[in-house]
């Protein structure tokens, strides 16, 4: 090697370097900006809805959370009986949701072979996959009379003296209808959350305690769930998330009743469903607003519960949180 | 069982007498785990059945390329273009992000924006509706691009969490080698590790155009009154579109717009479902590609 060459090449790269140096920090730039545009888009949403909301908020005050009553021609608006109507149906939707998607993901992970793996995991996610408008679409045309001819006559004559199984509609659209369809949609996020915490169970603890002597359940019983149940819990308030938020489906077959009902077989509304079914034809400002204000509960509802979920699912290490 | 600190070593080596009640639990729980199964594929398989049987019959060419009322062209073509506007937003932010997440930003970081993409994805759709009434529509006027912003923050969080997936199983081989080469890094970047992940970006954004097609509750309130004969490819007024036209005829309770919304149904469901399928496959694919 002559001693020429590194100063020849010096001095050739001094443009390149001055060129390269610009490059990198362009490049970090954008990135940079592009992560900053994620999260100023989250601030701008909180900031629009709570603006849009403004009017409804400085008229109604705290009250507008639990006032029931909801009459757009006189101006009165509450949302009592919508977060009442949210509360049931995703309550029911997890209670009936969350141990069918939790033993689905015990399925996957502990019974299925291989090959029936390789084919149910991806149909139970193909189930979160179809757009809400069509399973709302099926639940009204569908689900929505057979439940009516078939499911709600039976639980009423069984158990009709719980005030919860009353008397059903003509129409077939329920509160009962509309959690069944939110039970379809929380059922996939939960199972395949729920599938890959359990396939990070260390299997030396399970085969330990098999050869203890444990039967297939009480390996589940002893070891899977108790090591997994943290994370278990946070994709129930996934799910939840998921079963707040759905307004399209949950609009087309909860018909749209305004009145608080302890019967699951009588109409309903929820926050979501209401603002979809009034936004495009609102009266006044303040209807508008008033929706914008069942808009402003939802995001608190719905970031809570997120937020939640996202803590203990940290505080567990378990990072895949993004349902799908 | 016997006391743990001290087993009887001559006891004798018989079932207890529950051995029998504990395997029948165990064979309960274990029917009702694929019971549960069966039941979440019955009803995937009871929707599909439906969308199709009923769906099948209102499709022909009319049906996709004519206007109302003998098609719906022209909420084909709006989706198709809300869409695109949509995925072109989201596309190179997405990517940026998880550049960004990958090359850039330390522990810290990288927890706050991936904690960011977490929340943006579980925003409710119709509080992006709401969002982007009061930022585009109010005291406008409705847009198919109205409807693309939202769909675009739907696609986001998906785009960048899909990407940084791939973007980490670049092989650290072909950094160093770019790296030992003296090359800078936007170069490096540039032309070794975005090309080699290129094909992963793609089915995840594939993905992400797949969950946002159907959404309808954004679109309600940002692209929802148009004339569904009026072919249009202009995202500045409001564009007809599937899944809105499918809502209002659900609506409507006409048995002729039923089957008509079945038809979209059917269309839009199989795009979804090909397009899951398919880019699923391919995503374990290259991800094979990338870590052997």
């Amino acid at each position: 090697m002559t001693t020429a060459t590194p100063t020849v090449r010096v001095q050739v790269s001094t443009a390149r370097k001055r060129l390269d140096l610009a490059g990198d920090r362009a490049l970090f730039g954008i990135c940079l900006l592009a992560a900053l545009l994620a999260a100023a888009t989250i601030v701008l949403v909180g900031y629009q809805i709570v603006h849009g909301a403004s009017p409804a908020i400085s008229r109604f005050g705290f009250g507008f959370v639990y006032e029931t009553t909801w009459q757009p021609n006189f101006g009165e608006f509450g949302a009592g009986s919508l977060l009442f109507g949210t509360a049931v149906t995703s309550a029911f939707a997890l209670v009936l949701g969350a141990p069918i998607a939790i033993a689905i993901g015990l399925f996957l992970t502990l019974l299925a072979p291989r090959g029936v793996r390789g084919v149910v995991g991806p149909l139970v996610e193909l189930l979160a996959a179809i757009p809400s408008v069509i399973l709302g679409f099926w639940g009204l045309l569908v689900l929505g009379p057979f439940v009516q001819a078939h499911i709600e006559p039976f639980l009423h004559s069984t158990l009709g003296f719980l005030p919860i199984f009353g008397n059903p509609e003509t129409t077939g659209l329920s509160v009962f209808t509309a959690s069944l369809i939110l039970t379809l949609m929380v059922i996939p996020i939960i199972a395949s959350i729920s599938r890959d915490l359990f396939q990070s169970v260390p299997p030396e603890l399970q085969d330990g305690a098999s050869a203890l002597g444990a039967t297939r359940w009480e390996v589940v019983r002893g070891v899977v769930l108790p090591t997994t149940s943290s994370g278990v819990v946070a994709a129930c308030l996934l799910g939840l998330g998921r079963a707040l938020g759905e307004a399209i489906a949950v609009s087309q077959v909860i018909g749209a009743g305004s009145e608080l009902q302890s019967s699951l077989f009588k109409s309903g509304d929820t926050l979501a469903s209401r603002i979809a079914l009034q936004f495009p034809g609102a009266l006044t400002e303040l209807h508008k607003a008033s929706l914008f204000y069942c808009g402003v509960i939802l995001l608190v509802i719905g970031l809570a519960s997120n937020l939640i979920a996202q803590a203990i699912g940290r505080r567990f290490g378990y990072q895949g949180a993004t349902a799908r | 069982m016997s006391g743990a600190a001290t087993p009887d070593p001559a006891a004798p080596l018989t079932p207890s007498g529950n051995l029998r009640r504990r395997q029948l639990v165990s064979r309960a729980a274990e029917l009702a785990a694929t019971a549960a199964a069966v039941i979440a594929v019955g009803a995937l398989a009871i929707v599909i059945y439906t969308v199709v049987a009923r769906g099948a019959g209102a499709i022909d060419l009319d049906f996709i390329f004519t206007g109302y009322p003998t098609g719906v062209g022209p909420m084909l073509l709006g989706t198709l273009v809300i869409a695109l506007v949509a995925t072109l937003m989201a596309m190179p932010v997405g990517v940026l992000i998880a550049l960004y997440l990958t090359e850039y930003s330390g522990a810290r970081g990288s927890g706050v924006l991936r904690l960011t993409l977490d929340l943006l994805n579980g925003l409710p759709s119709i509080i992006l509706g709401l969002f982007v009434f009061a930022l585009l529509v109010d005291h406008k006027q409705q847009s198919g691009f109205a409807g693309a912003v939202a769909l675009a923050i739907i696609e986001l969080p998906l785009i960048a969490r899909g990407s940084q997936e791939v973007l980490l199983l670049v092989p650290k081989a072909l950094r160093e080698a770019s790296d030992a080469l003296g090359v800078a890094r936007w170069r490096s970047v540039l032309t070794v590790v975005l090309p080699t992940a290129l094909g992963g970006i793609v089915t995840a954004t594939v993905l992400a155009v797949a969950r946002a097609a159907g959404e309808t509750a954004p679109l309600i309130l940002a692209s929802s009154v148009f004339d569904p004969k009026h072919f249009t490819v202009n995202p500045f007024e409001s564009m007809p579109n599937v899944p809105v036209w499918i809502y209002k005829l659900s609506e409507e309770g006409n048995p002729e717009g039923f089957t008509e919304a079945w038809g979209m149904s059917l269309l839009l469901v199989s795009f979804i479902l090909f397009a899951s399928l398919g880019a699923r496959a391919l995503l374990a694919r290259s991800k094979r590609k990338l870590s052997s």
